[in-house]
Formats: structure tokens, sequence, C-alpha cells
């Protein structure tokens, strides 16, 4: 396939260029395969316009025409929520625009995607790649205890095609057992570490669920991994994020979860998670309703109910504390597990680790979180962040749990404001390039597919980016200072917020608010200026001034 | 002191509000002229003035117990279980006639010493001077001027003795007016905008029934109109909804007829009236009270209740008033039933928008104490002060201070004062500690002689401003300077958790931004003035051994830490976090704090009993 034969018309002379809250600008629309592009020529003759927009046409959500008379209007709703509308002189090129978009966009070959082809000059391909090895995560357990040790059954993908080629499993347990379990647990994925609790030492563990289907079935290999992780005497909880009714319903498909009697060390816990279309739903009918600047108090507030939207975020936020409680407070392992394992298990594991461990709460350890319990976790990226809350297309497999992730992120660093070294800015980021990204990161469903794509090979890593002095500075939380302990966030209604900076992020003029953040940043700065630098400077300036005098004296 | 039956009670358990196992503290109660104080075993204080008690309420016995469910003005609720009954029932009777007070003079602010003298005394009662505040504004001046028809309060019992009206408008036409407005309170200057020339007046509504005129109240809003040289017409704003001021008409009040008057522009703006907000907040209490409630509970409480929609209908008034005086220049005036609730707000919200100076900490005193203490808003009535009709009261003043908290949100930079300001005098319009908000109108306080027997709160605020200054502020704020253009979308207004929830602390965020910036800018200037001085040290000492200079410099970079325990009768004695900790503890942090334990009855195991607070220190000092 050629980009070119999706363009039908390249270049629009006097494109008006409009979206909420900016002053509208004339100029030259231009598509290119990967971007849309938009320069207005202040001087006219011959001067290099200045560029307005510059739109990846990945990030594209939905693309609306309206033709009145010669002219039409596209409406470009993105993914990141953004909206545009462009002005197009000429009905022919209007209609040939908005479906040259529309077939760019919707481009599903991960191959043909811009991380391909972008080429920054001052990062290299293989930076940020290798930043977080699971050998480095599993030393820091390995130092603690012998207990847990790091298999490679799954280099080449064949136990469990969506999990990385290593994985942290029980010293006792050998590989061969573990094949055999992985064929009593969904899609293949075994019960396996997802953190150690240097505490009290206990795990929380994460798996799909166990085929047990309509007749029970047991499997002894999963029933001894799962019992080696306790000692004697010692209870476990399993956490299934689905309810006790799904559970059971998920038998008459072959599926199911763990019967009391064949795990007697533990307990079960059912914490019903939204997932899939309906978590989608909800997001799109939030969306709609944070764009309706019309409503009236009732009708808005009655809107933010009915999408459920601030719901799922107590829930999740629940659940994970519920995780994090057991491990912390009742010293019991955990295993987490809804039905496929890669979707509302990692929401909660990834977020009970947010709580409990202040190592993910620097940017460091939030990225390595990331591409541990999401990214390397097998969370299947390219299909849930398929399409975002505009899209008119059929929804597929598209859901926004990732977003629900980040909004619970949010939601701890606004009860925490000092514990996380990241702030809002970093999650933002980390939103939009999960949708559309001029980096790898975020590309494919799992690590086979990004082994298979070369894409660790042949495009650049958002981290290796984000990491940069100059633009890691842009995403530092000015307030934060390390803070040992675990963070147990209030999951009362009135505790919970909605997430203005990102839904409200194109609608309302935050132009006072980012002031006020800019002062804050000075205020910090200033305080940690005089402290640190300016203060010892200059007093040992004005110190050894005085000495330098004496020795000259001598 | 005859009320109190029992002034000790042992054993007594203090109940978690929203923990749904049952939690409590256990302590010992004591009864006091003027408080109530619950002291738990690990010496932490309760204190509630009897003043804040809006409602004791006894429950049925139960097992571990008499329950005894205390309500108050600044939303604390407070779940006693006492082990007898008898001892319940005292300290239930007792609270009931200590919490009602049938004369102003039993009143706490009548026995409250705070150890001042007594030119202490004069001199806070001066520092808020409405007369200096007309002249900044620019009055008098050649359209305005001082009356003196309301001397003696002989015209309007419930408005200040000194009013500014037009000086078009004769004694005549004041008298008249006055004689065909409800409670007499004629139109008469609240603000007035220099640049604009423009004035926010306001007054209640005419008695024009269904056909009614008169000249001189005519007269009195064409010569309010042509005080205004830069606009023949002037708005007139009914802040009623339409119905209800329709339905006044067969009562012989009303609004304005377009017809009879010259030059007005007539519009409705649609705030309810006292007893649908006093009903409102009812529901939104009832709603952030409940136990275990989910977002969606929460969120249709919210709705249902009105709340929000009412903060909004108040905000959007303003704003309507804001935008005739800074975009059209025209005066306005506002009123509505009896001009001293709606009206109150709305005049005072547009002044803050219009002018900057009532965002700043010794402005907010200015407002309240010109367009809600002088002109006559019955805070004795709508706060219930004392003993009388239930029906007066509403929740009028609070709505007003949410609307600030809203406007905070959207500016944040643009208000001298923080949150805490904004509570702390809620929390004293209701204490009756002070003498400023004692009574309905200026009359009634100086027949108090109030001014001689009780203290102003104002100047206590201001000797501890430092608590209620906005870190972010900055004075020059916004090009335009002065105005604030707030918008008003519904999604803008937010519940406001720090209100309604101020004493749960487990719903709190963990960490205040505020604090540590406060703190953080309070040690900058600190750092800033100790290099000046060290700088200057060291200039003196030139030559002489450094040990000491740093031994200093390190001292004084560590701020004293601020002092924990606060005199109850004047603070409130929530728990005080020095700044310093505030990053070290984090406070309700424990799981049994927060619901998500809910399921901790099914373990064997009791429930951790560690309070975080001292768990979060211990394992930091370790």
């Amino acid at each position: 396939m050629e980009f070119s034969e999706l363009i039908k018309t390249a270049t629009v002379e006097s494109v008006l260029l409009a979206g909420t809250g900016l002053p509208a600008v004339r100029g030259t629309l231009c598509i290119t395969s990967h971007h849309l592009l938009l320069s207005s020529c202040p001087g006219g003759d011959g001067q290099p316009g200045t560029v307005e927009l510059w739109l990846l046409i990945r990030n594209v959500d939905a693309v609306e025409k309206r033709l009145a008379g010669s002219s039409g209007t596209i409406t470009l709703r993105c993914k990141d929520l953004k909206v545009l509308q462009l002005e197009i002189p000429g009905m022919e090129e209007c209609l040939n625009i908005a479906s040259s978009i529309e077939a760019l966009s919707s481009v599903d070959s991960v191959m043909m995607m811009y991380p391909f082809f972008y080429r920054p000059q001052d990062l290299r391909l293989e930076e940020g790649w290798h930043l977080f090895p699971l050998e480095q995560y599993f030393q820091k357990i390995a130092a603690q205890t012998n207990q847990w040790r790091l298999s490679d059954l799954n280099r080449d993908f064949t136990t469990c095609p969506t999990y990385p080629a290593g994985v942290i499993v029980p010293a006792a347990v050998s590989d061969d057992t573990l094949r055999r379990a992985a064929r009593f647990r969904q899609g293949g994925r075994f019960p396996v570490l997802s953190y150690y609790h240097p505490r009290n030492g206990t795990v929380m563990l994460r798996s799909s669920q166990p085929l047990t289907g309509p007749n029970r079935k047991r499997c002894p290999e999963d029933e001894v991994l799962l019992g080696t992780v306790l000692d004697e005497g010692e209870r476990g909880f399993i956490i299934d994020t689905r309810s006790a009714q799904a559970a059971k319903q998920a038998r008459m498909t072959g599926g199911g979860t763990e019967p009391k009697s064949s795990y007697p060390q533990w307990k079960r816990l059912h914490r019903p998670l939204e997932r899939g279309r309906p978590l989608q739903e909800s997001f799109i009918k939030l969306v709609e309703a944070c764009n309706d600047a019309s409503l009236s108090m009732d009708r808005w507030l009655s809107r933010l109910e009915s999408c459920r939207w601030l719901s799922h975020v107590k829930a999740a936020l629940s659940t994970a504390c519920l995780a994090a409680q057991c491990l912390d407070r009742e010293e019991a392992s955990v295993l987490v597990h809804g039905a496929e394992g890669t979707d509302t298990t990692l929401l909660v594991t990834a977020l009970a680790q947010v709580i409990l461990d202040p190592g993910c709460r620097t940017m460091v350890g939030f990225q390595g979180l990331l591409e541990r319990e999401w990214i390397e976790a097998g969370h299947p990226f390219h299909l849930r962040c398929a399409r975002s809350a505009y899209s008119h297309a059929r929804l597929k497999q598209e859901a926004p749990l990732f977003l629900l992730f980040l909004d619970c992120v949010w939601q701890l660093s606004r009860q925490f404001p000092f514990s996380l070294e990241f702030g809002e800015s970093l999650l933002l980021a980390l939103f939009d390039n999960a949708y559309a990204s001029d980096y790898g990161t975020f590309l494919c469903n799992n690590e086979k597919e990004r082994c298979l794509c070369k894409v660790k090979e042949n495009t650049h890593s958002l981290w290796a980016w984000l990491n940069q002095p100059e633009e890691k500075k842009k995403y530092l939380n000015p307030l934060y200072s390390h803070n040992p302990l675990v963070i147990w966030p209030s999951v009362e209604p009135q505790s919970i917020q909605l997430w203005q900076g990102l839904f409200f992020r194109w609608i309302r003029p935050s132009q006072y608010l980012e002031e006020a953040r800019a002062e804050m940043q000075r205020l910090v700065e200033a305080k940690e200026a005089p402290a640190k630098e300016s203060a010892g400077s200059r007093l040992s300036r004005s110190l050894s001034d005085p000495a330098a005098r004496t020795e000259n004296e001598r | 002191m005859e009320h109190i039956r029992t002034t000790k009670v042992e054993q007594v358990k203090l109940l978690d509000r929203f923990s749904t196992s049952n939690k409590s503290l256990t302590g010992t109660l004591y009864l006091t002229a003027t408080h109530l104080l619950f002291i738990d075993s690990s010496r932490r204080e309760t204190w509630i003035l009897h003043h804040h008690i809006a409602a004791v309420e006894k429950l049925p016995l139960t097992t571990s117990g008499c329950p005894l469910v205390i309500q108050c003005k600044n939303f604390r609720i407070v779940h006693f279980v006492v082990p007898r009954e008898r001892d319940c029932h005292d300290v239930y009777n007792s609270l009931l006639q200590l919490s009602r007070t049938a004369k102003y003079e039993e009143l706490y602010a009548f026995s409250y010493n705070p150890k001042q003298n007594e030119s202490e005394q004069v001199k806070g009662w001066q520092l808020i001077d409405l007369a200096e505040e007309y002249k900044r504004m620019g009055v008098p001046n050649d359209y305005w001027q001082l009356s003196d028809a309301n001397r003696d309060y002989k015209i309007c019992e419930t408005y200040p003795r000194d009013l500014y009206v037009p000086r078009t408008a004769s004694k005549p036409i004041i008298v008249g007016s006055s004689k065909f407005r409800s409670k007499g309170r004629f139109p008469v200057l609240s603000y007035y905008h220099k640049d604009k020339k423009a004035a926010i007046c306001r007054c209640s509504q005419p008695l024009s029934g269904f056909s009614a005129r008169c000249l001189e109240d005519e007269h009195m809003l064409q010569a309010i109109s042509k005080a205004n040289p830069s606009n023949r017409y002037m708005y007139v704003m009914d802040t009623r909804p339409k119905l209800n001021a329709m339905a006044n008409r067969a009562a012989g009040k009303g609004y304005e007829n377009e017809d009879n008057y010259s030059n007005i522009r007539f519009q409705f703006v649609g705030i309810e009236n006292i007893h649908v907000m006093r009903s409102s907040l009812q529901k939104l209490l009832e709603v952030s009270g409940t136990k275990g409630l989910s977002v969606n509970d929460f969120l249709s409480g919210l709705e249902s209740s009105g709340w929000l929609r009412h903060i909004k209908a108040v905000l959007d008034a303003a704003v309507f008033l804001v935008k005739a005086i800074a975009v059209e220049s025209a005066s306005v005036l506002v009123h509505c039933s009896d001009g001293w609730d709606r009206t109150s707000q709305v005049c005072s919200l547009g002044a803050l928008l219009l002018d900057s100076y009532y965002r700043t900490i010794k402005g907010f005193m200015v407002l309240i104490e010109k367009d809600w203490i002088s002109f006559g808003h019955k805070f004795s009535d709508r706060c219930c002060q004392l003993d009388g009709d239930p029906k007066e009261i509403s929740p009028v003043f609070t709505q007003f201070l949410e609307s600030v908290w809203n406007l905070m949100e959207q500016f944040p930079q643009a208000f001298e004062y923080n949150e805490a300001f904004l509570l702390q005098i809620h929390e004293h319009v209701h204490s009756c500690q002070f003498g400023n908000f004692l009574g309905n109108c200026q009359k009634e306080r100086e027949e108090l002689k109030l001014k001689e027997k009780t203290y102003s709160l104002w100047p206590f605020l201001l000797d501890e401003q430092k608590k209620y200054q906005n870190p972010l502020y900055s004075p020059d704020f916004s090009p335009e300077l002065t105005l604030l253009e707030p918008n008003t979308v519904s999604f803008n207004f937010k519940f406001w958790r720090n209100m309604y929830h101020q004493f749960d602390r487990s719903m709190h965020p963990r960490q205040s931004v505020y604090d540590l910036i406060m703190n953080m800018s309070e040690q900058n200037k600190q750092l800033e003035k100790d290099i000046k001085e060290l700088e200057a040290k060291i200039k003196q000492k030139n030559g002489q051994p450094d040990a000491v200079i740093l031994k200093e410099h390190q001292q004084s970079a560590h701020p004293a830490p601020v002092a924990l325990k606060t005199p109850p009768c004047f603070k409130k004695e929530q728990p005080l976090i020095p700044v310093n900790d505030a990053v070290r503890t984090i406070e309700g942090s424990n799981t049994a704090d927060n619901r998500y334990s809910e399921f901790m009855e099914e373990f064997s195991k009791a429930e951790p009993a560690v309070v975080s607070l001292e768990y979060g220190v211990a394992r930091m000092t370790c």
C-alpha cells in the first residue's frame, strides 16, 4: 500500500482553522502520509509561513463534514479529545480532504504507523528500550528472598503468547509444572509475580481465570503453583474482578474461578469492575456531557451520574486499596484476576503498587511500572486504544482501561499532592501517546507482536524522549518530596473528583489555573534556590572574601 | 449554669460518623457553661460551642448504651454513645437548654473576654470604617451625597444611619419612596464604580400591587439613572423568580412596571427564596451524611438537592449585574422581597467581581460589614442565634461564601485570602462569640451596646492573617486589573467538601498544598532576611572565625514549629498539624478510616487498630 494512493488532494489554499478557545487562522492546508499541516502566511509573498497546526493523522478519531454552497467545513475530533474545525473553500477539495483523513487515520497496519517513520535527530533508536529490564527488578526481590526465580520458559512466547519472555515464579515450581498450569489458564496466563511487598514478604500475583469449565475441571499443577506461594497455615486472597455471578457464568464458556475445595488456603473476594464495551460507552457519554456547555446544573449532574465514570474510578480505587490492604495490613498474599487477565487485572495490580510502593511514585519508577504491569504484561493497547470517545466506527475491542488507571493515579495525586514525583502533565502525555504517538512504546498488543514487528529496533521509545532533561522538567511535580509510607486514599464519593485537566483540557479556559501553577513552581524554585544554592554560594562568597584577605595578610 | 445537670460523664464513646464497623474512641465528656468537651483516651480534645449546636437527638437505646447525635451549624456531626441512659438524658436536656438562648445578653459574646483592654476594644471596633469605604469608592461626589434622612432610624429601621443617595433625590422623594417600598427599604447606594460612574443600588420590592404607583419612587429611580452621566437607562434586577414576584402582587407588593418608570430595563434573575434554600441545604446534608454512599447516589442526591443550581443562580445574577456596569456603564438597582437576603448576595458578589479591593483580607471584611451587616441581613434570624422561628433560618450567607469559594477555584491568584478565611468567618457567624453578627440590624446592635459589651471579630482575624493568606495571590492579577469574569458553566461548580465535611478529616486530601506553599514562601522570606543579616554580620565580623556564623545560619533555616495547642476559646480545635510535618504525617491514612475495609468483618484477624498518624511517625523515625 502506498500512502499517496490515499491522499486525494494534498494541499488546499486559504483554509480557515478554528478550535475552541483559539483565534481562527487562515492558511494553506497540507496532507502528508502521517500529518495534517496548516501554515499561515503572514506576509504573503514568499515568506515562510508559521505552522499553526501539526496534527498526527492517527490522532483523528472522527471526521465530520458539512457542505454549504461551494465550501465545506470539516470537524476533526481527535483522540486526545481536542476538536478542530477546517473551513475549506471548494466542495470537491473538502470531500477529498475528508476522505483522505479518514483513510489515513484508519490504517490499521502497525508497521505503517508513524513511529516506524519518525526519526528525531537528538535521539538514538535503541535509547530507552532497555531502561527497565526485568532482571533488575528481579534482583531487588532476590536480595530479600530466595523464594522466587526468574524463568525464561516463555522466551519464544509459546507457553503464553501475551506474556513477556521472562516471568517471576516461585522458585520451587519447575518450568514443566508451569507449562501444565498454563494450559489450565485462559490464554496461558498462569499466576506470576506482580509485586513483592518488602515490608512483610507478601506477594501480589496475577493471572487469567482458570479453565474449570462446566465440569469443574481441576489442575494439580495450578494448585501446586498457588499452594507453594503460601506457607502452611497461611491464608491468601483471590481478588476476582468479576461478580460472583459473572464468574459462575464464565464456567459455561470454559472459564470459571478457583473453587474453595481445590484451593483451601485461598479465600475468594469478588469485586466487580466494569470493562469492555460498557466502559467505553461510559467514556463516550462522559465526553459528550463535558462538551455540552449548555447543560443546566441539573442536566449536567444527571449526565455525570448516568455515564457512571466516577463510579468506575471509585470501584477501581477501592479494589486496588483492598489488594493493598490485604498485603500491607492483613499480611496475606493476593492473586488478582478477572477473565483474560489483561485489563481490570492490570488496573488493580498496577494501582495497588502505586499505593504501596514509594518506588512506583517516582518518574522513573512509574515508567518502570507501566512497562512491567501494562506494556509487557500484555495489555492489548492496539485493540483497546484504537478509537477514542468520538469515533463513529462500530466499537470492537476498544476500552479505556488505561485511561481509567491514569484517572485513578490522578485522584491519588490530588489526595497526596507531594507524594508523586510527576504531575498531571505526565498523565496527560501518557494518555495522548497511548492513543496516538510518534513513539513505539504503546504499539501492538503484547511483547510477541512487538518482536514480530521489530518495534524496539525500528521505532523510538517514548521514555527516551520523556527523560531528556529539558523535557522531563515539564512533567515533574514541583512539590514532590519522598514519602516512604503507603498512601491510602479516601474513596468516598465526596473525595472523588472529575479529572477536569483531561476532560476539559480543550474546553475550559485554563489560563488562570496555569498561571497559578507557574506561580507555585516559581515559589518552590525560589525556595530551593536561596536555600540551597544562592544562600550557600552567596555566603561562601562573602566568607571566602575575608579568608582570602587573611591569607594575603599573612 | 443552672441548666447543667451533669458536668462530667466517663466512658463515653465517640463513633466515627462514616464507619460501618462502629469504630469508636472512648473518653470523657465534659459540660461547661459555654462548651461541650470530649477528651479521648489519647488526650485529643473535641470542643463544641453550645451556640454551634443546631440539633440534639437521642436515639433508641442500644446494647452499648444510649446514642446521642449532635448536629452543629458548622456542619460538624458527632455521634456519642453514653453508657447510662440517665447520664445521656441529663446531657441531652442540658444541651437542649444550653443551645437555646432566649436573650441576646446570654450569648457567648457577652461573657467572652479575650483579655483586651478598653482602648483595644474600641480600636477593634473602629477597624472597619464604612464612611472611609464610601470615600474610597469616590462618594460623596457631584452626583451622590450622604443623606441624613435615616439619622434616627425614622425612615427605615433596618437600614444603617448613613445612606448615600443621588443629590437630586430630595427628602420628600426619599420619604415618599420609602413609603412605597416594603419595610421602608428605599433605593440607596451600595457600590459606586468610579471609572464607569455607574452605581449598584439596593432596595426592597415596591408596594405596587396590581396597579399602584408612587411618583416619588419613580422620581427616585430617575434620580439614580440621572446620577450616571454615561448612560441614560438603568437596570432594575428583581432577583426573585418571576412567579414569586407576581404572587407578591396579590399581597399588595410586587415589582416595577416598566411603563411607569422611564428608562428602566427590568429583569428577573430567578434566585429562590429562603425556604427553598433551607430545604435544599437540608437535602444536601442528608445526602452527604449518608453512610456507605455510592457515587451515583451522591451525584443524584446532589442534583435533587438543587444546591449547586442555587449557587449557580446567585453567581449568574452577579455576573449579569457586573456586565451591566462594566460593559454598558449602566447603573443597576437590585431588589428581592425585603432586600436583605438575595439582594445582599447579588450586590456583594457584584462588587467583589468589579473591585479587587474586596478580594483582599481587609476588603472582604469591609464588604461583609457593608452589604451584609449594615444593610440589615438578619443574621440573628437566619443563623438562629436566639431560640426563634425555625422558618426564618436560611443559609443565605453560607451561599455567599460558597460563591466566593467557587470564584477562588476559578481564579487561584485573584484573592488575598484563602479557603480557611471563609471557613473561619462561617464559624464565627454562628459562634456568637463576637459582636459583629449579633442581631438583625444596626439599630438593634446599638440598643444592645455591642461595641461596649462585646468584641469585634475582625482584629482577631487580622492578627492571625498569616493563616488566611493565599500564597499564590498576586495583587496585579489580570491585565484589566480589577474585573473578574467567571465562567458559570455548570461543570465549574463543585461540591464544597471542605465546608460540608470540614470535620470529616478522613475525606480530605491527605497533604495540603496551601500549607506547604505558604510555608515555603514564609521560609523564602525568612531565608532572604537571614542572608541579608548574615551578609551584614560578615561584613562586620570580617576576619573572625566562621563557625558561629554558620551555626546561626543553620538554626534560622529551621523555623520554629508552629504551636500545636491553641486556646479553644477562639480557634477551632481542629487537629492543627504543624505545617512542617504536612509531608510526614499522612493523616487519616489508615485503611480503617476508609470504606474499602468494610469487608474486614470477614477476616478472622482483628482489624489493625493502629492509628496511622502515630504509625506514620513511628515508621518515619526508624
